[in-house]
């Protein structure tokens, strides 16, 4: 559990560290998904040389415990709400509109550009 | 006995302790709540526990900075939390590598679509640029937002609230509209929920369907990328 742990958190330290020594645009924590795939893949690759916690399953239980209340974790930016109210009072419609239209939008170009291409890509044997 | 109780408000209001215990135990309970009522997306969990939180906030009289003392441990763990989406994504690698095709379409047509309505109807609206720099990037998980945000001249606080605002509002959204849209891909679905409300999308698509949370948490993470690279030449 704890070994889990502390190679989620290398996994985002590397890939702060790249972030910022390199100045990409990419965000330390999306390298850090990528590392910990390219981890995941490594640990496939060298079998029984990974520790055993890699390979008993407690590495995944242990990243599934920590997406089980992804919800909770946007808690307390989304309080800084009351920092904020006379601006989003002052631009109520502005920010009303703009937030409601755009979402309903690219939720729905998103969802039917997807479905639509992978009709057309589907293998005609006919994966569902 | 007055003078005990402010001093010991006075003690608890200044450990980080009180408002990390409050956002915790505000969460499980609103998680109860919309557990009870079949996940039903209006009753969501995010929102609940923010209203309810800000309420206790602003009612104690309570600085956004001391409440954030105690609440930055569970805001730390975003970062954590976006390493481990790598996880479910090697686990279905096979069913993401037969779909890269209509994800790289669907993120470019759901990306662009996402920050060209918002910049257009905010500067139809009559918005400041200011405004204009902090809706744009309102669809991107809110670590990466504030940052783009910050550099093309908006108010990074600002769009974080946005951020969650949007994310909140597409996870209400999203299964009502993919019904009325009859999406009946959980893919599709899921992605279209990750792209345009980020992590919050995520948590409502991993609510419905694991194939879907995966790819919500794919589209979350590409379209934070693809976001931060165009958004600078469309403002």
């Amino acid at each position: 559990m704890l070994l889990s742990l502390g190679l989620i958190l290398l996994c985002q330290l590397i890939g702060e560290a790249i972030a910022r020594g390199t100045g990409i645009a990419v965000p330390g924590p999306v390298i850090g998904l990528v590392l910990c795939v390219l981890l995941l893949a490594t640990r496939d690759r060298i079998g029984r040389l990974a520790p055993v916690e890699l390979r008993d399953g407690t590495f995944e239980q242990t990243g599934r415990g920590i997406l089980s209340h992804l919800s909770l974790l946007f808690i307390p930016a989304g309080v800084g709400v009351v920092q904020r109210l006379d601006v989003l009072a002052g631009n109520a419609l502005i920010i009303v509109m703009a937030l409601t239209v755009s979402t309903l939008l690219s939720l729905a170009v998103t969802a039917k550009v997807f479905a639509f291409v992978a009709s057309r890509t589907a293998r005609p044997s006919g994966t569902p | 006995m007055n003078d005990d109780v402010f001093a010991l408000w006075v003690y608890l209001a200044r450990t980080p302790l009180l408002w990390l215990t409050v956002t915790i135990l505000v969460y499980c309970a609103c998680d109860r709540v919309s557990a009870a009522l079949h996940r039903t997306p209006l009753a969501n969990p995010v929102l609940m526990s923010m209203v309810l939180v800000g309420l206790m906030v602003r009612g104690t009289g309570t600085p956004y900075a001391d409440y954030f003392d105690g609440a930055q441990f569970i805001h730390f763990l975003l970062g954590p939390a976006t390493v481990a989406l790598g996880i479910p994504l090697y686990q279905n690698r096979q069913l993401v590598l037969r779909a890269i095709v209509p994800m790289g379409c669907a993120l470019l047509a759901g990306s662009v679509t996402a920050m060209v309505s918002a910049v257009l109807i905010a500067r139809f609206l009559g918005a400041s640029p200011m405004i204009v720099a902090s809706i744009a990037p309102k669809s991107v998980t809110a670590a990466v937002a504030m940052g783009i945000s910050g550099r093309l001249g908006g108010d990074p606080a600002l769009t974080a609230v946005l951020v969650i605002l949007t994310g909140i509002l597409g996870a209400i959204v999203v299964t009502p509209l993919m019904n009325l849209l009859r999406v009946t891909d959980m893919r599709a679905r899921g992605f279209a929920a990750g792209l345009a409300a980020h992590g919050i999308g995520t948590a409502r698509a991993f609510q419905v369907d694991l194939l879907a949370g995966t790819f919500a948490g794919i589209a979350m993470g590409l379209n934070a990328l693809l976001t931060a690279v165009i958004l600078p030449f469309l403002l």
